[in-house]
């Protein structure tokens, strides 16, 4: 996303800095990846569904690619206990990755006493992660809770 | 089971997942280890943990978990349907929203939608962290790297690559 801020408003200048901040907003409000949301958006406005198509495309191509040939070749040496403990080391340090991620995202409503966001972050924490319930529920429930609490905060 | 059947079980899974990936696919990870492990068996829980390091090791967004699922289920095909269907909803609303753009501006529901799910991103995020660190520190040598590898990402600038590469050549040595 850093990246994708400096190739849209300083090299190319598609947009400006105050438009790139209201694209992020809206990216942020729609689930699913930023990233991919952004290029959609971005596309859209420029050239209608192609160039929406075009950006998807054009973002996702070669990672997808690189990704599956990465794939390809561990298959080939899967059977071997050496890659396979390998792998294992990575995924600690993936989950450590995910972990980083959850303190860097915590860390600011923690620094601004922001005591009903807390209070909501435990929430999801305990329905989807020590209760386990299903994730399209938990949240069918808990967003508009949310949402609505900061409302009523305003 | 037809390919085809495991074709739309992918759709379906991933389209679900993506519809309610608030703030990134990160969120919806647990869910997504669920479906593939629990409730279709694709495969088991290490497996899907490796592939989820590897796509952490790739250049690109975190989506491409999804693609190495659908790879692993059903190939090529697997990965485009699993890869498309996890974008089509959310690429919908913000194709829908795209044009609407500017009359948002500084909306004031906006930035309540915006606090409220952020709240709740944060929450999902912890736990999606929990299942992983449960996941992969299942002996002390990768129980510390998991600790040891965290700190380092929350103080330090360290490229990520460095710490995967060094837990990749720890595992392989049987250290962890």
């Amino acid at each position: 996303m850093p990246w994708a801020r400096r190739m849209t408003v300083e090299t190319k200048r598609w947009l400006n800095e105050d438009e790139f901040v209201d694209a992020l907003a809206m990216c942020q409000i729609i689930p699913g990846p930023n990233i991919v949301n952004f290029s959609v958006a971005l596309g859209a406005r420029f050239q209608g569904l192609p160039g929406a198509v075009a950006a998807v495309t054009g973002l996702l191509a070669a990672p997808m690619f690189i990704v599956v040939c990465m794939s390809i070749v561990l298959e080939q040496v899967a059977d071997n206990p050496r890659v396979i403990d390998a792998l294992h080391g990575m995924a600690a340090v993936a989950a450590a990755l995910v972990i980083a991620m959850s303190v860097k995202v915590t860390l600011p409503l923690v620094r601004r006493r922001d005591w009903l966001g807390m209070a909501l972050a435990c929430a999801a924490f305990v329905a989807v992660a020590l209760l386990q319930l299903p994730m399209v529920p938990s949240l069918l429930v808990l967003a508009p809770i949310a949402i609505g609490l900061e409302r009523w905060r305003r | 089971m037809t390919g085809a059947d495991q074709l739309v079980d992918l759709a379906i899974v991933f389209a679900k997942a993506g519809l309610v990936a608030v703030g990134g696919v990160i969120t919806v990870l647990p869910e997504i280890k669920r479906q593939v492990v629990d409730v279709h068996h694709w495969m088991d829980g290490p497996s899907f943990a490796g592939l989820f390091a590897l796509a952490q090791a790739s250049p690109g967004p975190n989506m491409l978990v999804v693609t190495l699922v659908g790879w692993r289920v059903a190939g090529l095909a697997g990965a485009t349907v699993a890869s498309i269907s996890l974008i089509m909803p959310p690429a919908t609303l913000a194709y829908l929203m795209a044009s609407l753009w500017r009359r948002f501006r500084g909306a004031l529901w906006l930035r309540d939608i915006q606090a409220g799910l952020t709240s709740v991103t944060v929450g999902l995020i912890a736990a999606a962290a929990l299942l992983l660190a449960e996941g992969s520190a299942s002996t002390l040598g990768a129980a510390t790297m998991v600790v040891v590898s965290s700190a380092v990402l929350v103080w330090t600038k360290l490229n990520p690559l460095w710490l995967l590469g060094a837990g990749a050549a720890l595992g392989a040595l049987g250290v962890i």
